[in-house]
C-alpha cells in the first residue's frame, strides 16, 4: 500500500524506523516489529544509517513486507552511484515495495568506514528526480525501460528546527519541484519552531510528518545537542529529563515529552513518524499517551 | 593543465539581463583559454550595445592582483549590472566575492586535464567540474565548498553553519544561500533539479 493514499483520504499517518543489524539474524527485528508496530501504517527501514555498515534496507523490506507490514524504503546517495540506484529502484518495485524515502544520506566520515569512497553522484532532489523519470518508464540515460514501469509513493525528509531552516526550506521546495509526494521530518523537540516551519511550508501543498526521537535520558540528549544537526533539545526539557533519575520514572518521561509535542504539533501536520533507536517496545505506549 | 570552454551562446546572453562589464583572464599560459570564439561572441555583446567596458588581463585569481586591475575599470563596472568574466571557475569565485552585492557570472565551464594545474589558488578552488555552476550559486564553487559536492542545495548535516563532516568548516550552501539573500537572488534556488555530468568529454555532453 502506498501511503500516499492514506494521505489523500485525510488520515494521520503514523510510521515508525527500524534499523537493520550488523549481521544477517533479522528474527529479532521482524518480531519486535510484528509486535510493536503491526499497528501502525508503515515502518521505515534505514539504508546503512549514520554510514554504519549494516545488513541492505531492501532485504531488510522484503522481509518486513513478508511478515505483513508496510515497509518505507530508505534510499542514501552516499553509496551508490545512479546505476546501482536506479537498479535497486526496479528491484524493489519488483519486489512490491511501494514506498520510498530518498536521502542525500551521511557523509561517509561518519560512520564506521571513513575510508570509503562517499559517492554522492546524486543527490536527493536527483534522485527523486530520477524516480519520476522510471515512473514515466525511461531511466536517467534517457533509454526506455521495458515493460510496465515502476511506481512509488515518493518520500523525502527535511529539518524543521535547523538552524538553516530557510535554507532547509528552499531545499524542500526543490523537492517537491522533484517529485516528492510526503516529508518525514527531523526530530522536533520545539513544538514553537515547528508549527512556525509548518506555517511556511504548508504552501507547497505536501504532507508532513513529524518527527519524533524518544528522548531516553538526559545524557542522550546532550548528545543529540552537541553533536546532531537540527536538534535542540531546550533546556527545561533537559532539567526534567534529569530529574527523571530515579529509577521508578525511567524512561518515563521520556515518552511523556515526545507524547506531549506530538499532542501539541498534531493540529499542524499529516502524520507522526517515530525514531525509537531501540525502544520500538515503547511505541505503543507513546501512541496511546499521544491519543493515537 | 586546464581548458576553459565557453558556456553556449544562448547561456551567455541570457546571463546578461541588462549592460555587462567583461573580464578575461589570460593569465596561466597552462590554461587553455577559447580567445577567438570569446571575442566574437565580444564583439556582438559590444554591437548590442550591452557592454560598459572589457579587460583582458591576468591572475584574477589574486585578490590583490584582481583589484589593481580592476581599479581603473570601477566606473565601468558600476554602470554594469552583471560582471562577465570569462575566466577558470577560481578567478570568477575570487571576483564574485569581492563583488559581493553584484551578479558576477561565469562564461566558461571549467574542464579537466592531466598534469599541472595552473595558479595555485589562494583562498578558492575549482575542481574543473567542467559544467560551471557559479552562475547558479551566487559564485561559490559548489563542488569544492560543500563536502559532498552537492548541486541542488544544502543536506540536513549543518549545524550552527557548519559542515557535518568538519566543524571547522563552514556549510558550503549555507554561504550560497546567504549569498543569494544578499544579491536579491533566492529565485536561482528555484531552478531545475541538477545532475552531475561527469562525462566531460564532448562527445558525450
Ligand atoms: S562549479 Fe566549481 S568546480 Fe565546477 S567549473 Fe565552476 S568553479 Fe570549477
Ligand atoms: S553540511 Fe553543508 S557543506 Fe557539509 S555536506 Fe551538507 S550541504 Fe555540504
Amino acid at each position: 500500500m502506498k501511503i500516499t493514499e492514506l494521505f489523500k483520504q485525510g488520515e494521520f499517518v503514523v510510521s515508525a524506523e527500524v534499523g537493520p543489524p550488523k549481521g544477517i539474524n533479522v528474527d529479532h527485528l521482524v518480531e519486535e516489529a510484528k509486535t510493536y508496530l503491526s499497528g501502525i501504517t508503515a515502518v521505515n527501514v534505514t539504508d546503512n544509517q549514520s554510514s554504519v555498515m549494516r545488513l541492505g534496507s531492501l532485504a531488510t523490506c522484503k522481509v518486513l513486507k513478508d511478515a505483513g507490514l508496510t515497509p518505507i524504503y530508505q534510499l542514501t546517495c552516499r553509496d551508490r552511484n545512479r546505476i546501482a540506484l536506479q537498479s535497486d529502484l526496479l528491484s524493489a518495485a519488483m519486489l512490491g515495495i511501494e514506498n520510498v524515502l530518498c536521502l542525500t544520506g551521511d557523509h561517509t566520515k561518519m560512520g564506521d568506514h571513513p575510508q570509503a569512497k562517499p559517492v554522492f553522484d546524486l543527490d536527493s532532489v536527483s534522485l527523486l528526480h530520477t524516480i519520476k523519470l522510471l515512473e514515466e518508464g525511461v531511466d536517467l540515460g534517457g533509454n526506455k525501460l521495458v515493460g510496465e514501469p515502476p511506481k512509488f509513493a515518493k518520500g523525502a525528509v527535511v529539518s524543521p528546527c535547523s538552524d538553516s531552516v530557510d535554507a532547509q526550506l528552499a531545499k524542500m521546495e526543490r523537492k517537491v519541484a522533484a517529485g516528492a509526494e510526503y516529508f518525514q521530518t527531523q526530530a522536533v523537540y520545539e513544538p514553537e519552531k515547528f508549527i512556525q516551519f509548518m506555517e511556511k511550508a504548508k504552501q507547497f501543498g505536501v504532507p508532513v510528518q513529524l518527527g519524533i526521537v524518544i528522548p531516553k535520558s538526559a545524557g542522550m540528549a546532550k548528545f543529540m545537542n552537541d553533536n546532531v544537526a537540527g536538534i535542540h533539545v531546550p533546556d527545561e526539557m533537559l532539567a526534567e529529563l534529569r530529574a527523571d533519575k530515579e529509577k521508578t520514572k525511567a524512561g518515563i518521561t521520556g515518552i511523556e515529552i515526545a507524547a506531549r509535542i506530538i499532542k501539541e504539533c498534531k493540529p499542524y501536520c499529516q502524520g507522526v513518524h517515530i525514531m525509537a533507536l531501540g525502544w520500538e517496545s515503547k511505541v505503543p505506549a507513546l501512541l496511546e499517551l499521544a491519543g493515537l | 593543465m586546464l581548458i576553459t570552454q565557453l558556456k553556449s551562446k544562448e547561456t551567455i546572453v541570457s546571463l546578461v539581463s541588462g549592460k555587462a562589464f567583461i573580464i578575461n583572464c589570460q593569465g596561466c599560459k597552462e590554461v587553455s583559454f577559447p580567445e577567438k570564439e570569446a571575442g566574437e561572441l565580444q564583439k556582438e555583446l559590444v554591437a548590442d550595445g550591452k557592454v560598459t567596458g572589457i579587460i583582458t588581463t591576468d591572475y584574477i585569481c589574486n585578490p590583490k592582483n584582481m583589484m589593481l586591475r580592476l581599479q581603473p575599470y570601477m566606473a565601468e563596472i558600476d554602470a554594469a549590472d552583471t560582471i562577465l568574466v570569462f575566466s577558470c571557475g577560481v578567478g570568477v569565485q575570487t571576483v564574485a566575492e569581492y563583488f559581493e552585492d553584484k551578479k558576477v557570472c561565469a562564461a566558461c565551464d571549467t574542464i579537466e586535464l592531466p598534469g599541472y594545474q595552473g595558479v595555485t589558488p589562494l583562498q578558492h578552488d575549482c575542481d574543473q567540474c567542467g559544467e560551471c555552476y557559479l552562475n547558479l550559486t551566487g559564485g561559490i564553487c559548489p563542488i569544492t565548498a560543500c563536502s559532498k559536492s552537492l548541486v541542488n542545495g544544502q543536506c540536513g548535516g549543518s549545524k550552527n553553519g557548519k559542515c557535518e563532516v568538519d566543524p571547522n568548516m563552514e556549510c558550503g550552501w549555507e554561504r550560497i544561500y546567504r549569498r543569494l539573500e544578499k544579491l536579491g537572488r533566492l529565485d536561482l534556488m528555484k531552478c531545475p533539479t541538477q545532475v552531475r555530468n561527469y562525462a566531460t568529454d564532448d562527445e558525450v555532453k
